[in-house]
């Protein structure tokens, strides 16, 4: 980690003079903390982001011939940050959107923070330090001009970058760039009123747009330089396996081979942050001049393979260290649903609980009981895992797709055993990310590699490779219960989940919160199979098999299933059970109304569809969508969604829009398909031929976005959409076949019936 | 090894590598010619997609010794701004997330309006369904190619 030091107030901002005339502005946009790099990736996970910085830098350069280039702290995996970031600093500057060049900054978290790609955080994150220095920006601009023009700084106006005074003098930030470096920097700013705005909420084409259907080299897998070797790696076949010999004999004459060898990702006393995973410890390195060379000699390698046995693990984070047994099980999928079905019978720890849920259920008149499962999923991004290196004595270069940079580097440097403010992380382009960017393992093997190679490396994985040594969406189950007193009121709920590895529980979401006596409890499993973040983590799961059970109830109630829930949020509104809800109760209502009203819900030119409706509250913003479906050549299939969003302010609205429509075709895909199963350790699935995914002629012919106008600060929009789809999904299907569907992936179970 | 001269985006080209080589790794790692896209090896996911002769093909299963004459078209041959009709309709609808994909959707796509410029929904779905995009474009996709199909020169 490079030296963070603490910065006064005085620091927030600095300005300086480009070579050759012009103004730079940096800025360091939260003065005063003291919290390492890794301290504020914790702080991220608990959504909580805003207020924990130490620092953050950003950069605004105008040159003289009018050209406003903005650099993007935060890796873009397709969320379009490398528009919607710059935008801000673009509306407060008040400048041409014309005139902005947009760049990825160097990795550097004394300048820049954390520089985190995820939690659907990057919106939040900088919706006021890029504000902020947009305004201070536009403010130099304008004393520099007053101090020019002789007059005063109040008698400015600006304009699409042109200053005007009203004498009828004009002139182009440029030509004021070099003088406002000059300037000082404003203490206080002042920043547009929403109704102002004039970039943000107008809809900006991607910046990167015309890089990318030019096929310019953007991504991680494009990077290249002289004399670079490429590498790849043979990993155990199951988990829970591990290297006991291999001969390489063959494969080391073949044309082309440079080196194979075996190598260890951690030293054994390795102690393992918040974010590192280890999911095989020694995998064997094929290194040579091409990709296709490198691909043949492995299948020429001739490797003895063994059981791990179980595992100890040093994990150092919140809270101390602390050491575990990865368990050695070799998993199959039949056993992991019977273990998980064990494991809910047991006593399991308590998450929350209001009033008296066992009086409620004895006294029910009526219990509803449903059980939801789902497997583990593969992120599947379409560029596979890969990385450079080029690791020297004193030095290291890495560049490549990594959603969280600033947390590998402290690894990075002890693997490497150099200082951080020696390591440079390039960050590029990802060709997606769903959070299994988040963890870096494949960046440290590419070290390792190049240090042994004394070499430029480029590390990649095949298809095959990245989908057998995932870093998965956990295996989960959840019941439900509801009970109904005799006039079908909600009298209590109970849900308990658990999973492989992790429980998917948000204990204080809705309907906590809505029924007086409320009980969620968890239990978990430890595996051998690594598991992370994908796009809306637990959410995921949970909406799925909440949004779906609610349907249920509702129907048991005899209430239509928005009614329901509205009627339920209202009593969350009004008179709330227990502390800590999540949730704003407002903005779900809001959120429900809106799609009750764009999607024409009970209404008579609708009565015939087969409709499902879900909605749910994560990384603080609220979506819901209704799902029109029709059987199509004997299959289900959505042919039509409603999509409703409470994201607060839309920055970029077609952008948003875009990132909606596709998580709502994710939805459909992983709820429909998604799914990776195991045999004694190994997974079933490969690649695309066993590993379905939506295609094409899958995806709904429309779907319609809505968002929820307010002058909310950003809330988040790459997760929330995603999954909502799931419950909805499941809601239409039981419309459309008769039949509620518990078990995901959808079309196996339909498939079976 | 063997010497193969290739015809690429209008240029010959030699290379000097194993017959065996599919031609998305001589384009990669040989010709330094990245806008062609390893996806997934087996032709499962089209992110590798290029013209041969005109018709969309996967590189990625394709030896350099069966290209023969055949004339290569890359990404990169379709223009170099952006210019070509189907470009733009992309960039009309902004369609990317990632983009990963999208050079392998836009030969698809150009190759589907070169053989059938007026296509229907479903002649769009069944030229389309052998692209994965794992960020879910696929309805602009659709719109891009509309769009297209009514640019008189989409060809």
């Amino acid at each position: 980690m490079k030296n963070i030091k603490s910065q006064s107030r005085r620091d927030f901002l600095r300005s300086s003079a480009l070579a050759g005339g012009g103004l730079m502005l940096s800025f360091n946009l939260f003065a005063g903390g003291q919290r390492s790099a890794a301290k504020t990736a914790e702080k991220i996970t608990a959504l909580n982001l805003a207020e924990t910085w130490s620092e953050l830098a950003a950069y605004i350069k105008i040159t003289p011939d009018n050209i406003i280039k903005i650099l993007v702290p935060n890796p873009e995996f397709g969320q379009n940050v490398m528009t919607s970031l710059p935008m801000m600093v673009a509306e407060e500057l008040d400048c041409d959107w014309k005139n902005v060049v947009v760049e990825m900054s160097t990795h550097d978290n004394v300048k820049y923070g954390p520089q985190f790609t995820g939690g659907s955080n990057s919106m939040r994150m900088y919706w006021k330090p890029l504000r902020n220095a947009g305004a201070a920006a536009r403010q130099m601009l304008i004393e520099a001009a007053a101090q020019t023009w002789g007059v005063s700084a109040s008698e400015i106006s600006t304009k699409a970058g042109v200053l005007s005074h009203s004498s009828g003098k004009t002139a182009k930030y440029g030509e004021m760039a070099a003088k406002a470096a000059t300037i000082a920097v404003p203490k206080d700013v002042k920043l547009k009123a929403p109704k102002d705005f004039s970039i943000i909420r107008n809809s900006k084409k991607n910046s990167e747009g015309t890089k990318v259907v030019t096929g310019k080299p953007l991504f991680g897998i494009d990077y290249r330089v002289d004399g670079m070797l490429i590498a790849m790696i043979q990993h155990p076949p199951a988990f829970g396996m591990k290297l006991k010999s291999f001969d390489a004999t063959a494969a080391k004459k073949m044309a082309g081979i440079k080196d194979i060898f075996s190598f260890k990702l951690y030293d054994d006393s390795f102690e393992q942050g918040g974010f590192d995973t280890r999911t095989h410890n020694e995998m064997i390195a094929i290194v040579g001049n091409s990709t296709w060379e490198v691909m043949n000699a492995r299948k020429n390698l001739n490797i003895q393979w063994e059981a791990a046995g179980d595992v100890k693990e040093t994990m150092s984070g919140r809270g101390g260290k602390i050491e575990k047994i990865v368990p050695g099980r070799l998993e199959t999928t039949a056993n992991q649903l019977e273990l998980m079905a064990e494991f809910a019978k047991k006593p399991s720890k308590e998450l929350r609980k209001d009033g008296d849920p066992q009086t409620a259920f004895k006294n029910a008149a009526q219990i509803i009981e449903r059980t939801y499962n789902a497997p583990f999923l593969a992120h599947n991004t379409m560029e596979p895992m890969n990385f450079f290196a080029h690791v020297q004595e004193d030095k290291a270069l890495v560049a490549g797709p990594q959603q969280a940079p600033g947390w590998s580097e402290p690894t990075l440097s002890k693997i490497l055993n150099l200082p951080a403010d020696k390591i440079e992380i390039q960050m590029t382009r990802m060709g997606g990310g769903f959070g299994r960017r988040a963890y870096a393992q494949y960046m440290y093997e590419a070290a390792r590699i190049s240090q042994k190679m004394k070499a430029p490396v480029k590390l990649i994985y095949t298809r095959e490779d990245d989908m057998t040594y995932g870093i998965y969406r956990p295996m989960y189950t959840a019941t439900y219960r509801a009970a109904l007193d005799a006039n079908k009121n909600l009298i209590g709920f109970h849900v308990t989940g658990g999973g492989i590895p992790e429980n998917p529980i948000h204990a204080n979401r809705f309907p906590a919160g809505a029924v007086d006596n409320y009980l969620a409890d968890g239990w978990e499993i430890p595996s051998n199979i690594t598991i992370g973040a994908f796009r809306a983590p637990r959410s995921n799961f949970n909406a799925a098999a909440e949004q779906s059970f609610l349907d249920e109830v509702a129907e048991a109630m005899g209430k239509d299933p928005i009614q329901m829930r509205l009627d339920l949020l209202k009593r969350a509104k009004e008179n709330p059970v227990g502390k800590n809800n999540d949730y704003d109760a407002s903005r779900y209502i809001g959120v429900l109304e809106l799609l009750k009203e764009k999607s024409g819900w009970g209404k008579p030119e609708n009565a015939g569809k087969k409709r499902g409706v879900a909605a749910y509250f994560c990384h603080a913003s609220y979506a819901g969508h209704v799902v029109d479906m029709v059987m199509r050549d004997g299959q289900p299939y959505v042919e039509k969604v409603t999509s409703a969003v409470d994201c607060g302010v839309v920055i970029n609205p077609d952008a948003a829009r875009n990132m909606v429509q596709g998580a709502v075709v994710d939805g459909i895909g992983q709820s429909f398909y998604g799914e990776l199963t195991h045999t004694d350790g190994v997974p079933d699935q490969n690649n695309f031929h066993n590993y379905r995914m939506i295609r094409h002629n899958e995806a709904p012919k429309r779907i319609d976005v809505h968002f929820v106008e307010n002058d909310i600060d950003p809330t988040g929009l790459g997760e929330p959409p995603f999954p909502p789809v799931f419950g909805a999904v499941a809601n239409a299907l039981f419309k459309t076949t008769g039949k509620r569907y518990y078990n995901q992936p959808f079309m196996s179970e339909q498939s079976k019936s | 090894m063997a010497k193969y001269s290739l015809k690429i985006n209008g240029k010959t080209q030699q290379v000097d590598v194993d017959p065996s080589t599919p031609i998305l790794w001589v384009l990669r790692d040989h010709l330094n010619m990245p806008g062609t896209k390893f996806g997934c090896g087996m032709a499962q996911c089209g992110a590798c997609t290029i013209h041969l002769d005109g018709n969309a093909t996967r590189s990625c299963v394709l030896p350099v010794s069966a290209i023969g004459k055949s004339a290569i078209t890359t990404i990169e041959g379709l223009s170099e701004n952006g210019t070509h009709p189907v470009q733009k309709a992309w960039l009309e609808h902004d369609v990317a997330q990632c983009g990963y994909c999208q050079s392998g959707q836009i030969m698809s796509a150009t190759a589907l309006l070169k053989s059938n410029p007026k296509p229907t929904d479903e002649d769009i779905d069944n030229a389309m369904s052998g692209n994965i995009c794992r960020c879910g474009t696929y309805l602009r996709i659709k719109e891009a190619i509309k769009t297209a199909a009514n640019t008189s020169n989409a060809k």
